[in-house]
């Protein structure tokens, strides 16, 4: 009874505000509309016993994610008329996306209801006494070790080849030198002088 | 709690409900009384440092000082700038508070009391610290002023990156522990140290990753010396700046509970949390929660030990503390920890006979799949021996 009222509260308002990401006029909204919807999935998530993936996906998109896409939005100065202006000329384009997503929603939901491609089977034996998080760790670290690494590698090659894109090296920039100046002393980096009357000193 | 509500009578369903509810009201209501003492405590250790008094006028000792500025501040106008953002510059305190208040689900105060013992407690803590971030960036941004603005974008980047080196720390943790769940967290501490000591920090190997866990949690409450989101000398009052009145009171609390959150993390997860220090059997007369209070106050004093003669950091002496110094340290720390649990927990079977591989039948084929299990009472699984899982197709 509760799981029903949760799913079904759950679900509403992963729609209602995913309706809402695109609807709301000030950009800033609808990030946190967004941020309302992954929260909401997650809560779907748990209800499906999937509470290691709730976790993570609250940490990654919400924690990460999220907070990203708000900072460059803020950032942006966004023309809300210009914005409009464009409207009738991206109609096609986006009328074409519209309709081949609502027939692959229409084909999966088809093919669900037929029956089904016998997915179990292949998919991973439930160990009921076992944590989430064990379960995903023994298949991760067993079975599917090689695309588990093959997208860490994928992870690593992306996350250089950002900084490779972004980095520029500028002439003429005086960088500090922490070690440097930690190893300062006061005996090396002053001088006690007592000079005389009218005479001055150098440096 | 729920098997006494039943006890009385009531439905099982019905019963749940009024335990959980009793349950956070027993949590949430002693944190808010114990934020306004710790506020008091704080003013007063900063106060006996500096070698003043501290409030000492309203009630005895000037205990009730934190009641007297709640009365104030509840009694002050709400103003709200023309040009503030109106929905979010209300939200963003709320976010704030509710967030400080929502981590508190699954500390554990004794060996049964925790509101929700989840399997990811730890990984539930992350989550919900990952979300504060959105009350400082809203204030900010929607309060449409600069100076808050400025702290907002300061304080967002501080605690994303100090929640990364917090996240590896926390991973050495779980290494030994062997557990995501903070009960069992502290249940492994039992006798860690040398078979007396109840707590990891006592470890060797872990002892670093306390310290650093300790600095970070300064770092992610934006306490001293880390406080520059509210630098008064750059930023007025940071961004709460154009805050009054309740809204302000929220972002004053929900700092506080943060602050006492992260104690009660540090007390948890490496001193040993409801464990007495030592594992002798008449310390364990003492009720557990007393022991952790004891551990979070010790910590509290700590934070604002260090808040009273620590002097503020520069913005790129933090952010060079987060990432070049915490985050390669903690890293390289993984790999030490999870070498040595290699060598002393799991890799003692090369000549033995101590393999033990999984047999579960699939339920649709009924065909046996294998895969390694070390958890869960199987002990030395040779990991050299495990044959790769046969995928049925």
């Amino acid at each position: 009874m509760i799981q029903l009222f949760a799913f079904y509260l759950f679900a509403t308002i992963v729609i209602a505000s995913a309706a809402m990401v695109i609807f709301a006029r000030n950009p800033v909204h609808s990030v946190m509309w967004l941020i309302l919807a992954f929260f909401n999935a997650a809560g779907l998530m748990l209800l499906a016993g999937a509470e290691f993936i709730a976790m993570l996906l609250v940490i990654v998109y919400v924690g990460a994610v999220a907070v990203l896409f708000l900072f460059v939005v803020m950032m942006l100065d966004i023309d809300f008329a210009e914005l409009r202006a464009g409207f009738v000329r991206y109609l096609p384009l986006g009328a074409l996306v519209a309709i081949i997503l609502a027939a692959e929603l229409i084909f999966a939901v088809g093919a669900w209801s037929a029956g089904g491609v016998d997915l179990a089977a292949r998919a991973a034996p439930a160990v009921t006494d076992k944590s989430n998080i064990q379960q995903i760790g023994e298949l991760l670290y067993t079975r599917y070790i090689f695309l588990f690494e093959a997208a860490g590698i994928v992870l690593l090659v992306a996350m250089i080849g950002a900084i490779v894109l972004t980095h520029r090296q500028r002439g003429g920039v005086r960088t500090q030198n922490i070690s440097k100046q930690n190893q300062r002393r006061p005996q090396d980096a002053t001088r006690l002088v007592d000079p005389g009357v009218g005479q001055g000193m150098e440096l | 709690m729920t098997e006494t509500f039943i006890s009385w009578g009531m439905d099982p369903n019905w019963a749940w409900g009024v335990a959980t509810i009793c349950g956070i009201l027993l949590i949430a209501l002693p944190l808010m009384l114990a934020v306004a003492m710790i506020i008091y405590a704080d003013r007063k250790i900063w106060a006996a440092i500096a070698l003043r008094r501290g409030p000492n006028v309203v009630g005895p000792f000037g205990l009730l000082q934190s009641f007297a500025d709640g009365l104030k501040v509840f009694l002050q106008e709400t103003i709200i700038p023309t040009g503030a953002n109106r929905g979010l510059f209300l939200i963003a305190p709320i976010i704030t508070f509710t967030v400080a208040l929502l981590a508190w689900a699954v500390i554990p105060f004794n060996s049964g009391a925790v509101l929700a013992d989840i399997n990811v407690g730890l990984l539930y803590i992350l989550a919900i610290s990952s979300l504060g971030v959105y009350g400082v960036i809203l204030s900010g941004w929607a309060s449409n002023s600069k100076y808050p603005f400025f702290s907002a974008m300061r304080a967002s980047a501080q605690m994303i990156s100090y929640e990364v080196s917090i996240g590896f720390i926390l991973i050495g943790v779980v290494l030994f522990a062997d557990s995501f769940n903070m009960n069992e967290i502290v249940k492994a501490q039992q006798g860690h140290g040398l078979g007396i000591v109840n707590a990891f920090g006592f470890n060797l190997l872990l002892f670093p990753l306390a310290v650093m866990f300790l600095i970070s949690s300064l770092a992610e409450t934006a306490r001293a010396p880390f406080d520059l989101t509210e630098a008064e000398s750059e930023l007025v009052a940071g961004y709460q700046t154009e805050y009054s009145s309740m809204s302000f009171a929220l972002f004053w609390l929900g700092e506080y509970a943060n602050v006492l959150l992260m104690c009660t993390l540090n007390a948890v997860l490496f001193w040993g949390g409801w464990l007495p220090p030592i594992d002798w059997a008449p310390l364990y007369v003492v009720p557990g929660i007393i022991w952790l209070f004891i551990k979070i106050l010790i910590f509290f004093f700590i934070f604002s030990w260090v808040k009273a003669t620590v002097p503020r950091y520069r913005y790129d002496q933090l952010m060079r503390l987060g990432w070049k110094i915490f985050l390669p340290i903690s890293l390289l720390w993984i790999f030490l920890i999870s070498g040595y649990l290699m060598l002393t927990r799991y890799g003692d079977c090369p000549t033995s006979e101590k393999v033990h591989i999984a047999q579960i039948s699939n339920e649709k084929t009924g065909e046996l799949v294998r895969f390694d299990s070390p958890r869960n009472g199987w002990e030395g699984v040779c990991r050299e021996k495990i044959e790769p899982p046969k995928v049925s197709s």
